[in-house]
C-alpha cells in the first residue's frame, strides 16, 4: 500500500507542471477515479481545505490521502513521493543554470505549456462545477464567488469562510 | 550562513503561503532576495522562469534552487524539509480530525456551501490566466480541446503535458536555427 501511494504521488509529482489547480485533474483521476482513494466530493473538500491552509494543493492531496489510508507513514510517503521528482528534476535544472544561463529555453518551453495549463485548470473548473453544484442555491453561490473572485482581489481564505457561512445560512 | 538558518527560513515561507502557487512569489522575493540576500535580484527572475518549467511547486522548486546554490545537497534537503513541514502538520491533523466529524450535518451543511466557492475561484483563475498570458483566437481553441480532452474524452493529462513539452522544444530549436 505504501509503495503503491508513493509510486502514484511520484507520478502526480512528476507531470504537475503550472503547479496549483492545474495539477487537479491529474490527481483527480489517480486519486478518485483509478483508486477509489476518495470519493469526489472528499476530493473537492481537500481542494477548499488546501485554500485555507500553508502549502500547494498536491502536496496537501499527498498528505491527506496517505493518511487516510496507511496513517503517519502513509502521509510520509505520499508526501516524499509528490516531492521527489520536482527536486530532482529542480536539482538537474539548477545545476544547469548556474553553469550555463539556460533560462531563457525554459522560458521558452513555459511559454508553450502556458495554453494547456489554463486548458487543464478549465477542465479541473468543469469537473469540479459538475460535483458541486446541483440546484439554485449552489449555483447562486457559485457566480457569486465566480464574480466577487474576477473583479476584486479577495483574499480565497476570506471566500471560502464566506461560503462556509453561507452554506450554514442556506441549508 | 547555517543549514538551520536554510531550514528555518524555508518553513517560515511554507507556512505562510496559504493557498499556494504564485501568491508567494513577493513573500519569498522579500525573504531571499532583500533580507537574506542569498540570491540576486536576477537569480530569482531566473529562478522563477527554472521553476515553472519544471514540475512541481513553485515553494519547493524555489527551494530546491536556494538550497543548491548556498549549500548543495545538504542544503536541498534543509529547504526542502523546511517548506513542506508546516503544510504536512497542518494536513495531518485536520486529516485526523477530518475523517471524524466530516459526516456531521454542521460539517456537511458548511462544505455544500464551500464546494461552489471552489469551483467559482478556479473558473475566476482561468480567467484571470487568460487575460495575463494574453490569449489569441488560437490558443483559445488550444485550451479548450485541452480541456473537452480531459472532461469528456477522459485522456490522461500526462500525454497532454508530454505534447506541449516536444511541441515547446521543437518551436525552440527551429528559432535558435533561424537566428
Amino acid at each position: 500500500m505504501i509503495l503503491k501511494l508513493f509510486f502514484t504521488f511520484f507520478k502526480i509529482g512528476m507531470f504537475s507542471f503550472g503547479g496549483g489547480y492545474a495539477m487537479l485533474p491529474l490527481i483527480q483521476l489517480n486519486v478518485v477515479n483509478q483508486n477509489n482513494w476518495l470519493s469526489h466530493k472528499e476530493f473537492i473538500d481537500i481542494v477548499a481545505i488546501s485554500q485555507v491552509t500553508p502549502g500547494p494543493i498536491a502536496i496537501n492531496c499527498a498528505t491527506y490521502v496517505g493518511y487516510k489510508l496507511a496513517g503517519i507513514s502513509g502521509a510520509l510517503f505520499s508526501t516524499l513521493g509528490v516531492s521527489m521528482p520536482s527536486i530532482i528534476i529542480m536539482i538537474i535544472l539548477t545545476k544547469l543554470v548556474l553553469k550555463v544561463n539556460k533560462a531563457k529555453f525554459f522560458e521558452s518551453i513555459f511559454s508553450n505549456l502556458r495554453p494547456t495549463v489554463i486548458g487543464l485548470i478549465l477542465a479541473a473548473a468543469i469537473l469540479i462545477f459538475n460535483e458541486s453544484v446541483f440546484d439554485t442555491r449552489t449555483f447562486f453561490i457559485f457566480i457569486l464567488a465566480f464574480v466577487v473572485s474576477l473583479k476584486y482581489k479577495i483574499d480565497p481564505i476570506i471566500l471560502t469562510i464566506i461560503g462556509g457561512i453561507l452554506g450554514y445560512i442556506i441549508f | 550562513m547555517n543549514a538551520i538558518d536554510l531550514f528555518i527560513t524555508f518553513f517560515k515561507i511554507g507556512a505562510f503561503t496559504l493557498g499556494g502557487g504564485y501568491a508567494m512569489l513577493p513573500l519569498i522575493e522579500r525573504e531571499v532576495v532583500d533580507k537574506r540576500e542569498w540570491i540576486k535580484k536576477e537569480e530569482f527572475l531566473d529562478l522563477v522562469a527554472v521553476a515553472q518549467a519544471s514540475p512541481g511547486p513553485i515553494a519547493i522548486n524555489t527551494a530546491v534552487f536556494v538550497g543548491y546554490k548556498l549549500m548543495g545537497i545538504k542544503g536541498v534537503i534543509f529547504s526542502c524539509l523546511g517548506s513542506v513541514l508546516p503544510s504536512f502538520i497542518v494536513i495531518v491533523l485536520i486529516a485526523a480530525v477530518f475523517t471524524g466529524i466530516k459526516n456531521s450535518p454542521v460539517i456537511e451543511k458548511i462544505f455544500l456551501g464551500i464546494r461552489p466557492v471552489v469551483a467559482g475561484m478556479i473558473f475566476a483563475s482561468v480567467f484571470r490566466l487568460g487575460k495575463s498570458a494574453r490569449i489569441n483566437k488560437i490558443s483559445i481553441i488550444f485550451v479548450l480541446l485541452v480541456a473537452i480532452a480531459i472532461w469528456i474524452f477522459k485522456i490522461t493529462p500526462i500525454y497532454i503535458i508530454l505534447l506541449s513539452i516536444i511541441v515547446g522544444v521543437l518551436r525552440y530549436l527551429k528559432r535558435s536555427n533561424n537566428i
